[in-house]
């Protein structure tokens, strides 16, 4: 075995080495461009009507064409970028309201605790889409952003409850107390010695909830919640299923945008058990 | 500089709502001195890790106080410059993540941030040789690539590199091996008459005799007994004492088959007294229970 650098480097010289890290690599940045590079590749407007209705994949028309004659092409490279967008805001928020109060609670306990907890438990009973259809039917705001800021703010509650729980139990090991010892501060205890021990079950939450915020966001644009303009993978799934693609044998229609939720929070997940044996000295060696 | 406890008493809040109360240390008082070793004596939940802990103000206690030099002790980096603590398990004392020598990273980015690279790579050459390790073999190594006396002595060498007067060593020796143990136990010692105070937590009373000048006996929270090492371990006055002293087993003897002769122990729960039997010899009496006479 050769040299193994130290220091940042060292990071990045097992990250290259990481076949899951590059295989989730490998698959996510070609979706990041395709989605960045929305309107040089696909034009204008991804709901005009351009071509033959219902027409399968073709040379011209790569993912063929909805019931409508609109590229199904333009609309998930569109769809890709605004389902990125929520992806991240969305799920993005959520991770940061649910680590700051997960790691509040878990590591201050007592009252704090007490009092986090029960506002973590209404939020978690709170019934999310009667609240969405409500302030909706009153703000009458439809954009993603707004979307991505709702969802972040609904769906925080159980990433909370675990990072506390992992928390609780870290907080009382002994480098931590070591970490006192020698003078560091509460949050630098938090962010430089608990939050890298968990650091991979960090980003799995992460994941999770940029998966979950798209798929929620799919499912608010089906009942008529989502933009009222643009595209997203999920309008396009709810779409294909609301004209029956199915039953017409249009499979070009609902199995690219499938296929794209599933390749981007697989190659997520991938990407997060490569990250863990990277950042892990332990799975290092195996 | 003189480490004190004054009264020391920890009770913790335990059942449905906090309802019941659990004294873990019970009025605890002693004090340490520079080049001194004491031994905190005593079995599982007799509160001497919780004491430990205390002293070193990761737990503040319920009344009493502590205090360095007459100043009374906050946890902060004025205090833990000259008291510091090694704990029992050295594996959990290591971030598992990160290469064991953060340890030492720590202490120069809090205490010494100042100091040139090259000035404080000697002090830590100096400290890792005071603990007896070699700097090529732990440096720049993952926890779990070195052995739990490595790991022990490392953070023996971190607190080194403080201006370090008192260590609270809490049942430093139990999760090593029997020849790596004495290495620590003579570093203790060596540590010990360059002018360090030790605070020396243990359950193991040979240990406790090896190595310390006083011992002090708690036994559930209350020091039962406490003097000069001699006189407890070589008269012992509580039954409580006598007890222990009665149940180590003995290299040169073996069970017989018989039940071992220990006696029983009757320890009122009524209020008692710290009594000096003889000069720094102090021994809890309480009226009725406790009979035998000083021999």
């Amino acid at each position: 075995m050769t040299a193994v650098p130290t220091g940042r480097n060292e990071a990045l010289y097992f990250a290259l080495r990481n076949g899951k890290l590059l295989a989730g690599l490998v698959v996510l940045v070609p979706l990041l461009v395709l989605a960045a590079a929305a309107p040089l590749i696909a034009g204008g407007d991804p709901n005009a009507y351009v071509a033959t209705p219902a027409s399968p994949p073709s040379a011209e028309r790569w993912f063929g064409t909805t019931m409508f004659g609109q590229d199904i092409f333009a609309q998930f490279v569109y769809g890709l970028r605004v389902t990125f967008v929520v992806g991240v805001l969305g799920g993005g928020l959520a991770a940061i309201i649910g680590m700051a109060i997960g790691f509040t609670a878990g590591y201050r306990g007592g009252l704090v605790d007490e009092v986090l907890n029960m506002l973590t438990n209404i939020v978690l009973v709170l019934p999310a889409l009667a609240v969405l259809l409500i302030v909706n039917a009153y703000l009458g705001v439809r954009s993603v952003g707004v979307q991505a800021l709702f969802i972040g703010l609904t769906s925080w509650p159980w990433a909370a409850r675990a990072i506390r729980a992992q928390t609780f139990s870290l907080r009382s090991r002994d480098f931590v107390d070591l970490a006192k010892l020698s003078g560091v501060r509460t949050w630098k205890i938090i962010t430089r010695e608990i939050a890298p021990n968990m650091s991979s079950y960090l980003f799995m939450t992460f994941i999770l909830l940029f998966g979950g915020s798209i798929l929620i966001a799919a499912s608010l644009d089906f009942i008529g919640l989502g933009p009222s303009e643009g595209v997203s993978l999920g309008l396009m799934l709810n779409n294909a299923a609301r004209w029956s693609a199915l039953h017409l044998g249009m499979w070009w229609w609902f199995i690219p945008p499938g296929a794209g939720i599933t390749a981007i929070v697989g190659a997520l997940y991938v990407m997060n058990v490569g990250l863990d044996e990277v950042f892990n000295p332990k799975l290092r060696e195996l | 500089m003189m480490l004190s406890l004054e009264g020391v008493t920890k009770t913790y809040r335990v059942g449905a709502f906090g309802t019941a109360t659990l004294t873990a240390v019970d009025d605890v008082s002693l004090d340490l001195v520079p080049g001194e070793v004491v031994s905190l004596i005593g079995e599982s939940g007799s509160g001497k890790t919780t004491l430990g802990r205390t002293v070193l103000g990761l737990l503040t206690p319920t009344r009493g106080r502590i205090t360095l030099d007459g100043a009374p002790a906050r946890p902060g980096k004025a205090y833990y410059r000259h008291v510091q603590g090694v704990f029992q398990d050295p594996f959990s004392c290591y971030n598992p993540v990160f290469k064991a020598d953060r340890v030492i990273k720590m202490i120069k980015d809090e205490y010494f941030p100042g100091v040139a690279a090259s000035e404080w790579e000697g002090r830590i050459e100096k400290s890792l040789k005071d603990v007896g390790l070699d700097p090529g073999q732990v440096l720049g190594r993952y926890p779990h690539q070195l052995s739990g006396g490595q790991l022990q002595r490392l953070l023996i060498a971190r607190a080194l590199l403080l201006d370090l007067r008192y260590l609270v060593a809490d049942e430093i020796t139990s999760m090593l091996d029997a020849s790596t143990r004495i290495d620590v136990l003579n570093l203790l010692a060596d540590l010990k008459s360059r002018g360090l105070g030790v605070l020396f937590v243990t359950h193991d009373l040979s240990l406790g005799n090896y190595i310390s000048e006083r011992a002090v006996v708690l036994y559930r929270g209350q020091v039962v007994e406490s003097g000069p090492t001699a006189a407890v371990f070589g008269n012992p006055l509580h039954p409580y004492t006598i007890k222990l002293l009665s149940s180590v087993p003995r290299l040169t003897a073996r069970w017989d088959g018989g039940d071992p002769a220990v006696p029983a122990v009757e320890v009122s729960a009524g209020p008692s007294t710290l009594v000096e039997e003889e000069p720094g010899h102090l021994v809890r009496r309480s009226g009725t229970t406790l009979t035998r006479s000083v021999s």
